[in-house]
C-alpha cells in the first residue's frame, strides 16, 4: 500500500504539470487587458508601460517557467518562513495579484477560513444527516420514511442554490428576521454572544448547500445499502442469531460504506473551490467570491493560481480515495 | 423415528405463504416432519418444491414481507419457534439450531477476516472474552479441517477457496455447538472431489459431536450416502417420507420413483437420453384443492384431480401422499 501510495504521488507531478500548463495556456488564450478598467486619462504609453511591469512584454514559455517558480518554489518558502520565522525565502519573487499588488498566497491564506466554515461545514453537516437518512430509507424500503426522504431528495437534487439561497433569506431574513442575510466576515468569536452569532449567520448558507450534499450523499448510501441488505452474509449475520441493529449496521453498513466513503472523498475538493454561487448570495468573501472577482478584474495570476490549487486537491483526493478504498475492502490490495 | 426418543424439533402443518404484486404465492403447504437428536435427515425435491423456503420459516430467516408463515407449529426445546419472540428466537437461531447455505462464496462477509466472524457467535451467545473465543475459533477451523488454523483466522474469505469457506462456513455453524444443523445445499456449489470431502467431514462431526442434522438437496446420490432418513418434497408438501434404505429399495410416489429414474446409472447399459421429468412444478397460487404431481404422474386418475392426498403409512416408519398404489398398480383403498 506505501509503495502505491508513493507511486501514484510520483505519477501525480507530470500530471499536475501538464494541468498547470494547460489551464495557463487557456487564460492566456483568454481576451481582456489588466489595465481595460483602469481611467481612460491614463496615456497609452503608460499602459504598456504597467503592462510591462507586470511582465506581460516577455514570452508566454518564460512567463510559464516564472509562474512555476513562484508558485512552487518561493510560496512554499515563504509559508515556511511564515511559521517557522526562518529566512529561506529571501525576497524571492511571489505570485502577485495584478489586482491589489499583493501576494496571491496571503489573499488566499486570508479567504480559506471563510470557505472552510462555511462550505466545510455544510459538507460535513450534509454528510451526517445523509448517511442515517439513507440507511433508514434502504433498510424501511417504500415506507412513507422512505417516500419522504425521495421526495425531498428530488428537491434537494432540483433546486439551484440560487434560488433556495434567495428563498431562505426573503423567508427567515426578511420575513422572520431570524438570520442575518450577510456574512459578517469581520465577526470575531469571543464569547458565548459572539459565537452564538456566528452560529446564526452560518445557519442559511450552510442549510441551502448541505441540502445538495444531503441529496447526493444520501441516494449513494441508500443505493449502496440496497445492493447490500440482500446478499447471502447478510443472512448468515442473522442466522448466526445476531441482532437485527448489528447486521445492519456492522455488517452490512460497512460494506456498503465502501462506495460511499469514495464519494465523499471525491467531493473534499469541491469545499475549497467554495460554492461560487451560494457564497455570492450571502456575501461570503470566500474562495469562490474570490475567483470571480478575479475573473471579472483579468487578475490572472490569481485566477491561474486558485485554479491550479484546485486541480492540486482534486489529484490529491482522487488518491485519497482509492487508498482508502483499498483500506476498506480487504479484496483491494495494491502491492 | 426410533423407538421412544424424544424429537429434537417437531414441525406440524407449517404454511408460508408468499405476498407478491400478482397475488399469494403458496410455497409451504402443511408440512410436518420431526428430527431425532442425533438423526440426519434429508430433504430432497427439485428447484421451487420448498425445501429451503420450510426450513427458513422454522427460524424465521425469510425477509417478512414478502414471506409470511400462516399457520402450524415448530417445537424446539419445548418452545414453539413460530411463536416466540424474535429476541428469544435469536437465541436459538445461531447457537442451537446452526444454518450452512449454499453458497459459501457469498455467505461469508467479504470485509471481515474469518476470526471475527467465527468469534462473533462465540462472544454473543456464550459470553467469551476475545482470547476465548480466538482460541474456541481456532479448535473449530482445526475440527472443520483446516491447516495452520491460527494464522488462517486473520485471512479474508477471498483469500480461501470454495471447499475451505464452505468448512468455515461449517465452523460458524458449529461454533456454539448446536442441537441441530440444518445444510441447504451445502455442496451444490463446490466441485465434485471437494463435495466427496464435505460429505465426508459432516460424516464424522455428525458421529463426533452426536447433533441432528438436516441436509437439504437435490442430489439423490449425497443423500443415498448419508442420510438416516428421507423426506420427499413437491409443490410445498411432503409427498413421502421414509428411511433411507426404505426409500430407495421401495418408493411409493411416482414422483419419487421418477426421481430415482432420472439418476443416470453408472453400470450396465447407458440409456440413450438422460431421463427426465416432463413439466415445471408448480406455482400453487392457493392451498392445493388437488394432487399438485397429477399433471406430470402418469399414473393420475379421477380422485387426484379434485383432491389433495394426505400422507398415510405404506410400510414400517414410511409414509406417502400419493392414491395410487405401486404395488397393486390400482388406487390405494383409502
Amino acid at each position: 500500500m506505501f509503495t502505491y501510495t508513493l507511486r501514484r504521488l510520483i505519477l501525480a507531478i507530470p500530471t499536475l504539470l501538464f494541468i498547470s500548463l494547460i489551464i495557463f495556456l487557456l487564460l492566456d488564450l483568454a481576451p481582456g487587458d489588466p489595465t481595460a478598467q483602469m481611467p481612460l486619462t491614463i496615456p497609452p504609453e503608460v499602459k504598456a508601460k504597467i503592462r510591462e511591469s507586470l511582465g506581460l512584454g516577455e514570452p508566454i514559455h518564460v512567463r510559464y517557467l516564472l509562474w512555476l517558480k513562484q508558485f512552487v518554489v518561493a510560496e512554499p518558502l515563504y509559508m515556511v518562513d511564515h511559521y517557522l520565522g526562518t529566512n529561506f525565502a529571501d525576497g524571492m519573487q511571489r505570485v502577485i495579484s495584478w489586482q491589489t499588488r499583493s501576494p496571491v498566497g496571503d489573499i488566499i491564506v486570508q479567504r480559506m477560513p471563510q470557505t472552510l466554515w462555511v462550505v466545510g461545514m455544510s459538507y460535513v453537516v450534509g454528510i451526517a444527516i445523509a448517511l442515517p437518512i439513507g440507511i433508514l430509507s434502504a433498510y424501511r424500503q417504500y415506507s412513507v420514511f422512505d417516500q419522504v426522504g425521495t421526495f425531498v431528495t428530488m428537491i434537494g437534487y432540483s433546486v439551484p442554490p440560487f434560488f433556495s439561497g434567495v428563498l431562505v433569506i426573503v423567508i427567515f431574513s426578511v420575513q422572520l428576521g431570524w438570520f442575518p442575510s450577510i456574512y459578517d466576515t469581520t465577526h470575531e468569536v469571543t464569547d458565548w454572544q459572539s459565537f452564538l452569532y456566528q452560529l446564526r449567520q452560518m445557519i442559511m448558507p450552510v442549510m441551502v448547500l448541505a441540502l445538495q450534499t444531503t441529496a447526493q450523499i444520501s441516494r449513494f448510501m441508500r443505493a449502496s445499502m440496497l445492493d447490500n441488505l440482500g446478499q447471502d452474509y447478510a443472512r448468515t449475520a442473522r442466522a448466526k442469531g445476531m441482532s437485527e441493529a448489528t447486521v445492519v449496521l456492522v455488517h452490512v453498513l460497512r460494506n456498503s460504506m465502501i462506495p460511499v466513503v469514495t464519494v465523499i472523498a471525491l467531493g473534499v475538493p469541491l469545499i475549497f473551490g467554495g460554492a461560487i454561487i451560494t457564497e455570492q448570495i450571502f456575501k461570503v468573501n470566500g474562495l469562490g467570491q474570490l475567483l470571480i472577482t478575479a475573473i471579472y478584474a483579468n487578475d490572472i495570476p490569481m485566477v491561474q493560481t486558485i485554479t491550479f490549487i484546485f486541480a492540486v486537491l482534486i489529484v490529491l483526493f482522487n488518491l485519497i480515495a482509492d487508498v482508502l478504498y483499498g483500506v476498506l475492502d480487504p479484496r483491494i490490495r495494491y502491492d | 423415528m426410533p423407538d421412544g426418543a424424544v424429537p429434537v424439533l417437531d414441525v406440524r402443518d407449517l404454511k408460508t405463504v408468499f405476498l407478491t404484486r400478482s397475488g399469494e404465492v403458496h410455497a409451504v403447504n402443511s408440512v410436518s416432519f420431526d428430527l431425532s437428536p442425533g438423526e440426519l435427515l434429508g430433504v430432497v425435491g427439485e428447484s421451487g418444491s420448498g425445501k429451503s423456503v420450510t426450513m427458513m420459516s422454522l427460524i424465521g430467516l425469510l425477509p417478512s414481507p414478502p414471506a409470511q408463515v400462516r399457520g402450524g407449529s415448530a417445537i424446539f426445546d419445548g418452545a414453539d419457534l413460530l411463536k416466540i419472540p424474535e429476541k428469544q428466537l435469536r437465541r436459538i437461531r445461531g447457537p442451537r439450531i446452526g444454518f450452512v447455505f449454499q453458497d459459501p462464496m457469498t455467505s461469508l462477509n467479504p470485509v471481515f477476516d474469518v476470526g471475527f466472524q467465527i468469534m462473533e457467535p462465540l462472544r454473543k451467545h456464550m459470553g467469551m472474552n476475545k482470547t476465548q473465543a480466538r482460541r474456541r475459533a481456532q479448535e473449530l477451523l482445526e475440527l472443520v479441517g483446516i491447516p495452520d488454523a491460527g494464522r488462517r483466522l486473520n485471512d479474508f474469505p477471498h483469500q480461501f477457496s470454495g471447499g475451505m469457506r464452505q468448512r468455515v462456513m461449517i465452523a460458524i455453524a458449529l461454533a456454539c455447538d448446536p442441537d441441530v444443523l440444518i445444510a441447504d445445499e451445502p455442496t451444490t456449489a463446490l466441485d465434485v472431489t471437494i463435495q466427496a470431502q464435505i460429505l465426508d467431514l459432516m460424516k464424522r462431526l455428525r458421529d463426533q459431536l452426536g447433533m441432528a442434522v438436516i441436509w437439504i438437496t437435490h442430489d439423490l446420490g449425497v443423500i443415498a450416502g448419508i442420510a438416516d432418513r428421507v423426506i420427499v418434497m413437491y409443490g410445498g408438501q411432503v409427498v413421502e417420507q421414509a428411511p433411507v434404505k426404505e426409500l430407495f429399495g421401495n418408493p411409493q410416489h411416482p414422483y419419487t420413483r421418477a426421481l430415482l429414474e432420472t439418476v443416470p446409472s453408472v453400470t450396465g447399459d447407458r440409456a440413450p437420453r438422460l431421463r427426465v421429468i416432463e413439466g415445471q412444478p408448480p406455482i400453487l397460487s392457493a392451498t392445493p384443492a388437488a394432487c399438485s404431481f397429477r399433471a406430470r404422474c402418469g399414473h393420475a386418475f379421477g380422485r387426484c384431480y379434485v383432491e389433495n392426498p394426505q400422507r398415510m403409512p405404506a410400510g414400517s416408519g414410511h409414509d406417502v401422499a400419493c392414491f395410487w398404489d405401486p404395488a397393486t398398480g390400482e388406487p390405494r383403498d383409502v
